[in-house]
């Protein structure tokens, strides 16, 4: 079990708003990606967002750091429009991290030169700074000995946890993860989680795109269900396993929460 | 019609510089212009996409003869003199941006899209992430085949005789008219382009075999 039934979620304050869309809009050729989505998520906030393979989640979390363009719509970041072709946009990714799920290290670079290349060549840091911070952030997600290690070395819930020692390393004021633990085996699910919600704790802003419904449980201030490219239903976790409202949602936690025990955690 | 000496010998091997000069300067021009070509061609700018393309198609899709002639009779057209020197070298140096240009756009697509988003996600501009991140990967990958393109351009140089280019072929050519002994002097010449190119050959099937390996 990754996370206990029993843990009530962690309490914790709130920010300003950090995150703003309105109506936002996005095809691939003609088929309707995102369709009007309005979210907004303050500092510190910790949002799960779930849903059918094909409802628009990753594609939701990519619009924020513009790894993918939106059609219409407002996209404010931290304050900042995003538009498509937004000269500057680097200073917007570089404050916002973002974990794959296929971890996406890069294979010719040890761990903790993983860690280091973005802090050295787009912050400017030293390299004695980039490596001090690089080697805190190994600590943090349990893997310092493997500092010296090549991707292909290492198993792939240590090689997600170095992906977010990556990530923690530009300092990021929010991160985002797209299915950062579907890609693992079972056995290694717990490791990766087990460091998120360590994360949360330390205050993180989060949006995670995953169906580990435990992690949402217990972690989540909010959970966020789309369907179609549509945000169909957001509440807080319990209200959300407790009572969901629409007839889409409790289809889907139907379908992924074990038989009879809807609002349990997920296996 | 006189015999052939140790003096023809020596002229045809001392046409090997020639060979060996213009390969060297064919594979720097077209290095530089197939790292444009790689780059236009695996870039965002759909014009220069396009060109790119249509220059690999042109290049790919005409004998290298017919692109030396035309690098020597073309200037001439617009009032400047190219000698087969210079021919030699626009014409090889263009004809090899086209191949190195394609070749190292494959490499650089070999880069899995992850790696760029990624790079792109921490902040990278451009041409950071080409270097730092794109490039490195894409040169394992390169390599290999680069030198087996090397070989072909060092064998393709031979061409250039035909422009008037004295070089390994040439000399072979200028001998035998005079000594009229085509089986021990093409014999020497093609031993000689075999010295240089197996071991090249052998060197790339070597790192081949290597990231095959490493791939596994």
């Amino acid at each position: 079990m990754t996370t206990s039934d029993e843990t009530a979620p962690i309490p914790h304050a709130l920010g300003d708003v950090v995150i703003t869309m309105r109506q936002v809009n996005k095809w691939y050729g003609s088929f309707h990606v995102l369709r009007d989505i309005d979210l907004s998520v303050r500092r510190g906030e910790r949002i799960v967002i779930c849903g059918p393979s094909g409802s628009g989640k990753s594609t939701l979390i990519r619009c924020l750091n513009q790894l993918e363009a939106h059609q219409s719509g407002d996209i404010t970041v931290d304050g900042v429009a995003l538009v498509p072709g937004l000269a500057g946009i680097e200073s917007v990714r570089r404050e916002i991290g973002m974990v794959f799920q296929r971890f996406n290290l890069f294979p010719h670079l040890t761990a903790l030169e993983n860690c280091t290349l973005a802090p050295m060549k787009v912050r400017g840091l030293s390299r004695a700074e980039a490596e001090a911070a690089a080697r805190t952030y190994l600590e943090r997600v349990h893997i310092p000995e493997q500092a010296g290690k090549y991707p292909v070395q290492l198993s792939g819930g240590q090689q997600q946890r170095v992906a977010i020692a990556r990530s923690l390393c530009m300092n990021p004021k929010i991160m985002l993860f797209d299915e950062p633990t579907s890609a693992l085996d079972p056995e290694m699910v717990n490791e990766v989680l087990d460091v998120m919600i360590e994360l949360a704790l330390s205050g993180m802003t989060m949006l995670v795109v995953t169906h580990e419904m435990g992690f949402a449980r217990r972690v989540a201030d909010r959970v966020v269900f789309m369907d179609q490219g549509e945000i169909v239903e957001q509440a807080p976790p319990a209200a959300f396993f407790g009572e969901p409202r629409n007839e889409r949602t409790q289809r889907f936690l139907g379908q992924i929460l074990p038989a009879g025990r809807s609002g349990a955690t997920a296996g | 019609m006189r015999v052939l000496g140790e003096s023809d010998v020596l002229f045809i091997l001392a046409a090997v510089r020639w060979t060996l000069l213009l390969s060297v300067i064919a594979f720097l021009g077209g290095a530089i212009g197939g790292l444009f070509v790689a780059l236009a061609r695996t870039g965002e700018i759909t014009p220069l996409r396009y060109v790119a393309m249509g220059y690999i198609k042109i290049f790919q899709g005409t004998p290298l003869l017919m692109q030396l002639f035309l690098a020597f009779f073309v200037p001439g057209i617009f009032g400047f003199n190219v000698d087969p020197w210079g021919a030699a070298a626009l014409g090889l140096s263009l004809h090899a941006s086209a191949f190195l240009g394609e070749i190292w756009r494959g490499s650089i697509e070999t880069v899995p899209r992850g790696q760029w988003e990624a790079a792109t996600s921490l902040g990278f501009r451009y041409w950071a992430k080409m270097a730092l991140v794109i490039v490195p990967q894409a040169v394992r990958i390169a390599v290999a085949p680069t030198i087996g393109f090397l070989v072909q351009l060092i064998k393709g140089t031979s061409l250039a005789s035909i422009i008037g280019f004295v070089e390994l072929t040439r000399a072979g050519q200028i001998i035998n008219n005079a000594t009229f002994r085509p089986f021990t002097i093409f014999g020497l010449v093609a031993l000689v382009y075999f010295v240089i190119c197996w071991p090249l050959s052998a060197y790339s099937r070597r790192i081949e075999r290597k990231l095959a390996v490493a791939g596994r």
